[in-house]
């Protein structure tokens, strides 16, 4: 290839969604061997971009070239034939399947009959997990596994598909951080073999440090592209919402004193909750006016402990009480009458897609607002509310919850719970995949939340989003509470040696 | 924001987008226009006004049968037992209503007011083993069902111990085999109930749970809702409805035997499917069914006007079901692109 003719190279592209413009006139280039990394506030337009190079949508105007010749992409398939392959946000696993039928789909070894090599296929996926340092037994079923395994298999079929450009729209949002380090080193190396990746972050600390080239979106547009030896988070941030708020960021990287209020109610205890394979014996108080962060690496307990309390999961051992009453939590709809409130880390377990977004707002207060009949345009109402106060775009209550961005899905997932204050609110990775301005925006709500007397509950894989929300501390590990950090300076450093 | 910076081509994009969405609403709607015009041309006899009401009357059976099961689907779950209820429900009220002594049946005569009780509460009954088989234990619906099926021939087989009997208590025969005026009473019970399943579908607080629970399980969950009660609501539901069906059908048949609503599972599964309900839930509803039925009515009822083989009558029924699962699966896909794949993240 000749050196100076980019990989791929897409110009005036732009793209609406019934009229209205979710790219304008956007050039972007890929080069070979380089890792691109794309920043931009949520619903900037990123991946509709990266779907329109993966064959997603095959509807658009403007030109792409690859290897300077032009094409256009009729589906992903056509793209995959032409070496592009793409991690979408959304998982796209196929849970029933197994782990190396996942691995490994749509190229499935055959033996000389022509039929699956079952032993091969499990053998090869074996052998690509291990390189993303995945020990899983490839013969289980994947959607067993929790999320951030499922990540990364996604990952792995991508990754080993012997594609030549290879999209990743926010790969890490459910890793932990030392799966975060092996997948940082394993992108490396696949660019050095030639390989060119775009990789998507709302983590500018991730993008900085494993991106060659950066480039910036905003409001459909793309505003700069630089190496990334030129720019700081604060240049990033800078131009991704304008000036003026480049320490939103900053507020949680350092040491920070925390803050607990052991005088204040306690709305909810949890006594030697157990159950087995997840968590064990874990005790915790949840005080009105506080804001209670439980961390731990993926598969600690803590996701799953969340669900406990919210009656989706089954409890072995243990009791919940509520303002010192014993509370059965049989199912989620009694938890929701007891208060208690929960937004789960995926979105896709949380909403309605073909819905509008009202009747996902109004779901969970509709025998607030309504006895027998329902009321449409009170819930519209109520929607437009939250839609107003928490900035969701579009501010389009009538629209299909899935033609919103993923971070203004997140919102709605949030505005769920915020008509009528529950006791407890349960958050697990609340800011997941949301940018540094809507993260802000959480925090702001939580602070507000917490500042109305509501027991809040902040369970993250994410150190980051603990240590920005949380008053008080506990690190869980291997299923049990393992440290408690309260009225002491903490660091995303010691949260790590805790956990 | 929307329309007034729209230009041409977006707004096409957007018709066709919106088109591609009613997918399923509209190829029910066509195929049924195209029958009623294709047997109005074949045969002069398919036009007439009693041809009309026939089919209605034909078709109220179903009808009433598919409003349950279209609750049923919308939660995505399914119920092969809804024929099988009906005919054992049928053949409780004509055991507990005086037969003739030529009916050599050991039945137990009660007043007519009793027996209709007794089958109401029989089909409740059997909703309820459904609804806990589903919920408590965790029987897939396609397994309890199939099960509940064969109890409710068995219960038809020991009860009539293949005799046939012929009276049912006299409201149930003036409602399913009489008429006023020019309109069969059974054509007004089954636009009610579909009435009925209508309103509540759309425009209760129950309604919305059960398009909530079928849309999406987990999220329904997730929103605090007690989706198990809602199933099990639902398959109570379709047991009354399927009950009703059944007391109305032997009266309108004439008579009370097993093995007599045979045709209903597969009219009823395919008039829901046919209208455009999806089979995985969240999408559709009564209006749906209801061009369902008249799809099947019309062709039902129109391969007899134009003398076809009886035979190559079954088949066609077949190839027809087939070609709506095929839309209606097809319609799924091209909704959920339109409305979520392009836009998940
Ligand atoms: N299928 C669709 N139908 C309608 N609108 C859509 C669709 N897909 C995306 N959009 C809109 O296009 C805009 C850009 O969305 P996109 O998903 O590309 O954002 P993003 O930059 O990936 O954001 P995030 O960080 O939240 O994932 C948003 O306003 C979104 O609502
Ligand atoms: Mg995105």
């Amino acid at each position: 290839m000749e050196p100076n003719i980019p990989l791929l190279e897409l110009v005036g592209i732009r793209k609406s969604f019934g009229g209205v413009a979710a790219l304008t006139d956007v050039d972007f280039t890929l080069n070979a061997g380089e890792i691109h990394g794309l920043v931009g506030e949520n619903g900037a337009g990123k991946s509709t971009l990266m779907k329109i190079i993966a064959g997603v949508h095959a509807e658009y105007q403007g030109t792409m070239r690859l290897a300077g010749k032009p094409v256009r992409f009729r589906s992903a398939r056509d793209a995959k034939a032409a070496g592009i392959g793409m991690v979408h946000q959304e998982l796209s696993i196929v849970r029933d399947l197994s782990v190396a039928e996942n691995v490994l789909l749509g190229v499935q070894p055959l033996n000389r009959f022509g039929l699956v090599d079952y032993p091969k296929m499990t053998r090869i996926a074996g052998e690509q997990l291990q390189r993303l340092g995945i020990d899983v037994d490839p013969r289980l079923p994947a959607g067993a596994l929790p999320l951030g395994l499922q990540q990364l298999i996604e990952i792995a079929r991508v990754l080993f598909s012997g594609a030549r450009i290879i999209i990743l729209d926010e790969p890490t949002s459910a890793l932990s951080p030392p799966e975060v380090e092996r997948l940082f080193d394993l992108l490396r190396r696949v660019r050095d073999e030639g390989h060119s990746l775009v990789f998507i972050s709302h983590f500018l600390d991730d993008i900085l440090r494993v991106s060659d080239t950066i480039t910036i979106f905003r409001n459909g547009r793309r505003i700069e592209t630089a190496p990334v030896r030129r720019i700081d988070k604060r240049w990033i941030i800078e131009r991704m919402i304008g000036a003026g708020h480049e320490e939103l960021e900053e507020s949680y990287t350092g040491e920070i004193q925390l803050h607990s209020r052991p005088d204040a109610k306690v709305v909810m205890t949890a006594e030697g909750l157990t159950r087995p394979g997840m968590f064990e014996d874990v005790s915790l108080d949840v005080r009105a006016g506080e804001v209670l962060g439980i961390y731990g690496f993926m598969g600690s307990g803590q996701l799953e402990l969340a669900r406990a309390l919210f009656g989706k999961l089954g409890l072995a051992r243990g009791r919940v009480l509520l303002d010192g009453r014993e509370t059965h939590l049989v199912n989620t709809a009694a938890a929701r009458r007891a208060g208690i409130a929960f937004v789960p880390e995926s979105r896709r377990d949380m909403l309605f897609h073909m819905e509008p977004v009202f009747k996902n707002v109004s779901i969970s207060i509709l025998d607030r607002i309504s006895r027998l009949w329902v009321r449409p345009n009170a819930e519209r109402t109520i929607a437009n509310k939250h839609v107003m106060s928490l900035q969701i775009r579009p501010p389009l209550v009538d629209r299909p919850l899935g033609t919103l961005s993923g971070g203004n899905q997140q919102k709605v997932a949030l505005a769920k719970w915020l008509t009528f204050l529950p006791r407890v609110l349960l958050l697990s990775e609340p800011t997941r995949g949301m940018d540094v301005g809507a993260k802000d925006d959480v925090l702001k709500i939580v602070k507000s939340l917490r500042a109305e007397g509501i027991g809040v509950v902040v369970v993250s894989t994410e150190p980051e989003t603990v240590l920005s929300l949380a008053d008080r501390i506990l690190v869980m590990k291997r299923g049990r509470i393992a440290r408690e950090f309260a009225d002491e300076v903490v660091s995303k450093d010691r949260l790590l040696a805790a956990a | 924001m929307t329309d007034s910076t729209a230009v041409a081509p977006a707004r096409r994009a957007a018709a066709s987008g919106w088109l591609q969405a009613q997918l399923r609403n509209i190829a029910p709607f066509a195929t049924l226009i195209v029958l009623v015009a294709l047997f109005s041309a074949l045969s002069p006899s398919f036009t007439t006004f009693d041809n009309f009401t026939n089919i209605l009357s034909q078709i109220s059976v179903t009808g009433i049968i598919a409003v349950g099961l279209t609750f049923v689907i919308l939660c995505a779950e399914i119920d092969l037992s809804v024929a099988s209820v009906a005919n054992a429900v049928g053949i409780v009220i004509a055991y507990f209503t005086l037969q003739d002594p030529s009916v050599n049946i050991h039945n137990v005569p009660l007043p007519g007011a009793a027996a209709i009780v007794l089958g109401l509460v029989v089909s409740v009954l059997f909703g309820c083993a459904t609804a806990i088989g589903m919920t408590v234990i965790g029987i897939p619906s396609f397994i309890m069902t199939l099960a509940m099926l064969q109890i409710g021939a068995g219960i038809c087989a020991m009860l009539v111990r293949g005799q046939i009997a012929y009276n049912v208590p006299s409201l149930i025969h003036t409602l399913g085999a009489g008429s006023i005026g020019p309109v069969p009473w059974i054509v007004i019970i089954a636009a009610l109930v579909l009435l009925i399943g209508h309103i509540v579908l759309t425009y209760t607080r129950f309604g919305r749970y059960i398009y909530m629970t079928g849309g999406n399980r987990e999220a329904a969950e997730y929103s605090g809702i007690n989706t198990k009660a809602i199933i099990a609501s639902v398959m109570v539901i379709a047991a009354v409805c399927s009950g009703l069906a059944g007391m109305l059908g032997v009266a309108r048949f004439g008579s009370a035997q097993q093995d007599e609503f045979g045709d209903f599972l597969l009219d009823s599964i395919s008039a829901v499917v046919v209208g455009g309900t999806s089979l995985f839930g969240g999408q559709g509803g009564i209006g749906n069914t209801i061009v369902g039925l008249f799809v099947l009515g019309v062709l039902n009822n129109g391969l007899d006007h134009i003398r076809i083989d009886s035979f190559l009558k079954i088949l066609i029924r077949g190839l027809i079901l087939l070609l709506a699962l095929i839309v209606n699966v097809y319609a799924q896909r091209m909704r959920t692109r339109a409305a979520t794949t392009a836009a998940a993240s």
